[in-house]
């Protein structure tokens, strides 16, 4: 096991996420496409630490883009619950103004 | 890392991005939502290889809520089952996928042409005592801005998600001087 080969696991992660970031439609699907980037960025931050600096700023880098991960999603959350409230659909489409 | 360690590893990768690409292939959100699940399953079981149980922990169990909460999302938004409904909702396809591959192959070329340092550095004897430590000593502002986000974050999804917020009570302005309810209640003010 190597770093690059890891990094290279963590890049396949990110590009799917990305493919679906970019692609989908539904607010819900394009989180979890953001949810797969960070999914790469954290295992990237895991094979940082392990391979190059096994110390504790590696691990607090890691806690802050976790919680950057939470904060995405339940902002999503409440978006998507705005967004069907206000449109009726939880098309990325359907908010493309902010106008009611 | 032992050979058996070595090679649950690789299996641990190939499930992850394997996962990790069912979500935009399967044709229903709730196998998307499992996928996705087990692809952060995945990782997390790496990240406890890789001797970082606290993180890889927090991983797992935060990221198998979180897939819970999102299948009920679905559910409740969908108006249906989800399992049973095959869709597809997408717009760029082509434009997407071009777009994905050209950002793994700059990042790929990246990872192979840099000259990552050779050996590996000893890590500390108790990674996750380490790890606190240091959130309570030298790293504490990380914590200290986490926590005022966190609660930042509550504040505003309440505020987003509300039925009826104090802009539907008092007009786009405020100024409305009685609040504009469907029930008046309250003493009378």
């Amino acid at each position: 096991m190597t770093l690059e080969a890891v990094l290279l696991i963590a890049a396949a992660l990110f590009s799917v996420g990305l493919y679906g970031a970019i692609s989908q439609q539904v607010v819900v699907m394009v989180m979890m496409g953001l949810e797969l980037m960070l999914n790469g960025v954290i295992l990237a931050a895991g094979a940082f630490w392990w391979f190059l600096s096994p110390e504790p700023t590696g691990q607090v880098l890691l806690l802050v883009v976790i919680a950057a991960m939470t904060v995405e999603m339940a902002m999503g959350f409440a978006v998507a619950t705005l967004v069907h409230r206000a449109r009726g659909s939880d098309m990325t489409d359907s908010a493309s103004e902010l106008k009611r | 890392m032992t050979l058996i360690g070595e090679v649950f590893f690789w299996v641990l990768g190939a499930t992850a991005v394997l996962s990790g690409a069912a979500v935009f292939w399967v044709n229903s959100m709730a196998r998307a939502t499992y996928a996705l699940a087990i692809s952060f399953v995945a990782v997390g079981l790496q990240l406890l290889l890789l001797d970082q149980a606290y993180l890889g922990v927090i991983t797992i169990l935060m990221m198998v809520m979180e897939m819970a909460v999102m299948a009920v999302y679905m559910i409740m938004f969908m108006g249906m089952n989800p399992a049973l409904m095959p869709m597809s909702m997408v717009h760029d396809k082509r434009l997407s996928l071009v777009t994905a591959l050209v950002t793994f192959a700059l990042l790929a070329a990246g990872i192979l042409l840099t000259p990552w340092p050779s050996g590996r550095p000893a890590p500390t004897e108790d990674v996750t005592v380490a790890l606190g430590m240091a959130l309570m000593e030298p790293k504490m502002l990380a914590m200290i801005v986490l926590s005022p986000v966190m609660v930042a974050t509550i504040v505003a999804g309440v505020s987003l998600s509300l039925h009826r917020g104090r802009y539907d009570r008092y007009g786009d302005d405020l100024e409305r001087a009685a609040a504009d309810d469907p029930q008046p209640g309250g003493v009378g003010r």
